[in-house]
């Protein structure tokens, strides 16, 4: 299985829906001849033609409401967002008509085809602007799917998962991972569950639970806690929306302790609904109060990101807490 | 760059603004029913011309009998097009049945002309259990895959870049046909607007971008909406061909959609149409237009109605005579009591739909919330009287649970 980073896997996954599927059309700024300003979509404007791969000119909003247009014609559009957080622009496209397409019409139309990529996250140096994780504002909208990778092979096979499937996904990808991510992904065509959490380390002791780039820290903190004598069970929650709660709800029966993490701030962050949801199927077993190790309630930040991300040792004192309470 | 070539380098500071450009207006059809003496009016078949007008004549009558409805309590809320039927039923007979209508709220006119029954109108009005809805949206979101025409949204503009895209999926599926959207001047201000017509330009879509400049937006003037004339400059600034048209003049309204249309299809060319005409009733059943026009105003435009202009027309062709007017009115008014009455007694659609459709399949999550709704409503049925007649039969449309 050959060796590669998250940005040749997610290139992989879009050369495989492409040509498995003429009506997968990939678009967005610089995405043409440039290939991306990450190089996501390298050589598929070469490879498939200016017509299923091209530039647009520079406005969110017209991203999104073209492709909820060209799904709706039947089309598989693939729009890439250069930045999460230049989404904003397009949340009324999203919110007000990706989401309710469906619901709306009576099932007569739909923008089942579609699915927006956008780099999110922190750890790049990228201050305010190119360091958001905006998933708790699309959680609050019935009607989107929401898709977070952790690793190349994830990326690949969630990805086509996701442009595949029926209804519109926001597919967040965690742009530190996209060169420092790298593993095996198979050649061939294949697609991962969407709305399936995936328990990456098997324990008993505490649940830990996060998704995207905050996987690896949390793998960290579980590595620090196993030479403290505790035992983590980890989970990778990979869709936001619908989000697989049986799953969790399962681990911390098991456990009776639960740590969330998000790079997002802590108020209003997808953790708060983790946490509400699980007390309410858990409350019996559990032992000490669900934590959340988050951003904090503040713009992000520049020069001091790494005082404001919720890094392995910011975790591994949430598991000890949690543990000791 | 991509700007003009450097002859026309100045050697002094020079400013325009756009008022070197006269816009020009296509007029064929005087008020009195007779074509302007150098006018060349397209071809418009006597079948096509009376489905035309019937068209028109059937939206008023649902308009006025509707509204009627609403101030009788019978109907939350209703939206009136009258005054502008010519723009809507006008633009819909020059496409072809195959071309997708993006609409914006107030083109029934669009529907009628294609043949949307009487009782899809009203089970929509009434949110009923055979509504295409399903009694989700508010009155007048209609919607008709059949028909080509997309389910109306409320937010404004945001059909627009959609009509784009919709129509750039039409340009490479090669099937010759083209996307025309809807909307009025006050929704070109959003910046959805902009966005679409640059992407269209930009992409070379079959596009028609049909602007109801009907000289409000609820309340707002059109003069306190923009500073220029009119909507149809923007189009220069996206280099797109654009044509200003009597939006009350059926025949200028068909004939310039009918090439608008081929340059859409035939050469990937986008157009925009701005149709100068007026909005005679209010915005809503929930709007009032003597706080913000005069009668006086409003008087002005009902001489120039486009329904009666259709009509003399008609009648000078010799396909129309008062009899038939007549007879069609009390058989439309007759035919929309009857179909309301039939709408208000169906049942409203059952509780499951409440939940399907908001993902392909139902998620566990919204099972579960249904689950928990419907044991609640089995305890205080008498709070629930839409629903809990119907809870524990299997009804209607629910396929997703």
């Amino acid at each position: 299985m050959p060796n590669m980073n998250m940005l040749q896997a997610i290139n992989q996954a879009l050369d495989t829906a492409m040509a498995a599927d003429d009506k997968v059309i990939c678009f967005g700024e610089d995405v043409g001849v440039f290939g991306g300003v990450f190089r996501a979509t390298s050589h598929l404007q070469d490879k498939y033609g200016r017509d299923r791969c091209f530039n647009t000119p520079l406005v969110e909003q017209g991203i999104v409401g073209f492709a909820n247009g060209l799904a709706a014609q039947g089309s598989v559009p693939v729009a890439e967002i250069q930045f999460a957080d230049y989404i904003f622009p397009a949340f009324d496209q999203l919110v007000n008509e990706t989401a309710k397409f469906r619901y709306r019409s009576g099932n007569l139309f739909d923008v089942g085809g579609l699915t927006i990529r956008t780099p999110y996250g922190g750890g790049i140096s990228g201050g305010h602007y190119h360091s958001q994780s905006p998933e708790a504002y699309f959680a609050h909208t019935p009607g989107l799917r929401i898709v977070v990778p952790r690793n190349p092979h994830q990326a690949k096979g969630l990805l086509l998962a996701a442009i595949r499937t029926p209804d519109p996904v926001l597919f967040l990808e965690p742009k530190r991972l996209y060169r420092a991510a790298v593993g095996e992904v198979p050649d061939e065509d294949y697609e991962l569950p969407l709305g399936e959490a995936e328990i990456t380390r098997e324990g008993t002791d505490i649940t830990l639970l996060a998704w995207g780039a905050q996987m690896e820290v949390l793998e960290q903190a579980a590595e620090l806690a196993e030479k403290e004598g505790i035992s983590c069970e980890v989970i990778d929650l990979r869709s936001i929306l619908p989000w697989d709660v049986e799953t969790v709800a399962e681990s911390v029966l098991k456990t009776g302790r639960l740590v969330i993490s998000h790079e997002a701030p802590l108020t209003g962050g997808f953790a708060a609904e983790i946490a509400a949801t699980i007390q309410h199927r858990c409350f019996l077993y559990l032992e000490s109060p669900i934590a959340r190790v988050t951003g904090l309630d503040t713009p992000f930040p520049l020069t001091l990101e790494k005082e404001y991300l919720p890094d392995h040792l910011k975790v591994l004192e949430a598991i000890k807490a949690t543990i000791d309470y | 760059m991509s700007t003009t070539a450097s002859a026309d380098i100045v050697h002094e500071p020079t400013f325009l603004n756009g008022d070197e450009f006269h816009i020009p207006r296509l007029e064929l059809l005087r008020q009195d029913g007779t074509l302007h003496p150098q006018a060349a009016p397209p071809e418009l078949e006597r079948e096509t011309a009376l489905r035309i007008y019937r068209a028109m004549l059937f939206t008023r009558v649902l308009d006025e009998r509707m509204l009627a409805a609403q101030r009788q309590g019978r109907l939350s809320f209703y939206m009136q097009s009258t005054g502008e039927e010519g723009t809507v039923v006008g633009s819909t007979a020059a496409l072809d049945p195959g071309d997708m209508i993006m609409a914006q709220y107030r083109e029934q006119g669009a529907l009628a002309y294609r043949g949307f029954g009487l009782d899809e109108f009203m089970d929509q009005l009434f949110g009923n259990e055979h509504d295409h809805g399903k009694g989700r949206q508010m009155p007048i979101h209609y919607g008709s895959k059949t028909l080509n025409y997309l389910t109306i949204s409320s937010p404004l503009a945001t059909q627009i870049p959609q009509a784009t895209g919709y129509a750039y999926g039409q340009k490479l599926a090669g099937d010759g046909h083209c996307t025309l959207t809807v909307f009025g001047e006050g929704a070109a201000s959003e910046g959805d607007f902009h966005a679409a017509l640059n992407m269209a330009s930009v992409l070379q879509v079959p596009v028609i971008f049909l602007c109801r400049n009907n000289g409000y937006a609820i309340s707002t003037p059109a003069h306190e909406q923009f500073h220029a004339d009119g909507i149809a400059p923007r189009a220069f600034g996206y280099r797109m061909k654009v044509i200003r048209v009597d939006g009350n003049d059926i025949l200028a309204v068909y004939q310039a959609t009918q090439e608008a249309r081929k340059l859409a299809v035939e050469h990937n060319q986008p157009v925009l149409i701005e149709a100068m005409t007026y909005r005679l009733a209010a915005h809503s059943s929930s709007d009032d237009p003597s706080g913000y026009r005069s009668r006086k105003e409003e008087e002005a435009w009902r001489d120039k109605d486009p329904v009666l202009r259709m009509k003399l027309w008609l009648e000078g062709q010799g396909w129309w005579s008062e009899d038939e007017e007549k007879q069609e009115q009390e058989t439309r008014r007759r035919e929309v009591l009857e179909a309301m009455k039939r709408a208000e007694k169906r049942p409203p659609p059952p509780l499951d739909s409440l939940v399907s459709d908001v993902y392909q399949e139902l998620t566990p999550a919204l099972a579960e919330q249904l689950e928990a709704l419907k044991a609640h409503i089995r305890k205080y049925p008498e709070a629930y009287p839409k629903s809990a007649p119907a809870l524990d039969t299997e009804r209607g449309d629910a396929r997703d649970a």
